[in-house]
């Protein structure tokens, strides 16, 4: 994919937004937790905290932050 | 005490008991008085303190211009914040996550917030109000093809003809300029809920307009 067309597909992405039902930010905080520690176990994480893959799709802030429990979560002995 | 213990889904059960063992012994010695609280809070604020550092030396591009002083001050706030956060919130704790878990997401966020708030502590927001008329000969490459460049007209005519002035405000600060949601929210005086609901509605708009709503 051309750098033009990754920057035009970024931005209608943000634009637009996901299109599926998606959690607030308060409720992605809320169940963050809970959602990383089920990645990490192998489980089914988006099926047991429905809307947080689209909410994490929609806020780049809220992503960085799950990004970042994440990989602590990972990376601690 | 298993019936005071909510109902979560579990896929291993003995991993399940050592979380929730661990959990039990955290909430034993925090709600405890005395060496057995005092200990307590030295470990958790020692693995906030852990877990701040490591957000801050995630985003350190963005803290260039700040010493490692500036640093280790932001690393010791965030730490404390997180705690004063987690102790108020104890009774929240639901043992659906481990416990150690529960309690980093309070330092990364205290970090992450300070992060993109001491980035931007110098800067003016890129707010434009002809940012949106402009758009189309700043983003249209010749080289997209046909589809997508009336797309993304469409898109932008929505955006001047359908939303509210401060629907385009915060859409235009947040996705068109990437100012971070703390950093607009501090400005304009508001919660970062209250201006993500803002962008979702104006968002859901959009795709209502252009036909793009599943």
């Amino acid at each position: 994919m051309t750098e033009p067309r990754r920057r035009h597909e970024r931005l209608v992405a943000g634009l637009l937004g996901p299109s599926g039902a998606e959690l607030t930010c308060e409720e992605c905080f809320d169940l963050l937790d809970v959602y990383v520690d089920s990645e990490l176990a192998g489980e089914h994480a988006d099926e047991r905290v429905p809307g947080m893959r689209e909410h994490l799709t929609g806020c780049p802030a809220c992503a960085e932050e799950h990004d970042s429990l994440r990989d602590l979560l990972t990376t601690l002995p | 005490m298993p019936g005071s213990v909510p109902a979560v889904q579990r896929v291993s059960a003995p991993a399940s008991l050592d979380r929730e063992t661990e959990a039990r012994a955290w909430l034993g010695a925090l709600r405890a008085t005395g060496a057995e609280h005092d200990e307590a809070v030295r470990r958790l604020h020692e693995m906030l303190l852990r877990a701040a550092r490591f957000e801050l030396m995630r985003r350190r591009g963005m803290l260039a211009r700040s010493n490692r002083e500036t640093v280790d001050d932001l690393a010791m706030q965030s730490a404390d914040d997180a705690l004063t956060a987690i102790l108020a919130k104890l009774d929240d704790y639901r043992f659906e996550s481990r416990f150690t878990t529960w309690a980093y997401k309070f330092a990364i966020l205290e970090a992450a917030v300070r992060t993109r708030r001491r980035a931007w502590q110098e800067r003016e927001l890129p707010i434009d109000p002809d940012a949106w008329t402009t758009l189309p000969a700043r983003t249209l490459d010749p080289a997209e093809d046909l589809l997508n460049r009336e797309r993304l007209a469409a898109i932008i005519e929505a955006v001047r003809t359908q939303l509210s002035p401060h629907q385009r405000e915060v859409l235009g600060a947040l996705v068109l300029a990437e100012v971070p949601i703390d950093v607009l929210a501090e400005r304009l005086g508001t919660t970062r809920g209250a201006l993500y609901k803002t962008l979702h509605d104006a968002r859901r708009k959009l795709r209502t307009v252009i036909g793009a709503e599943s």
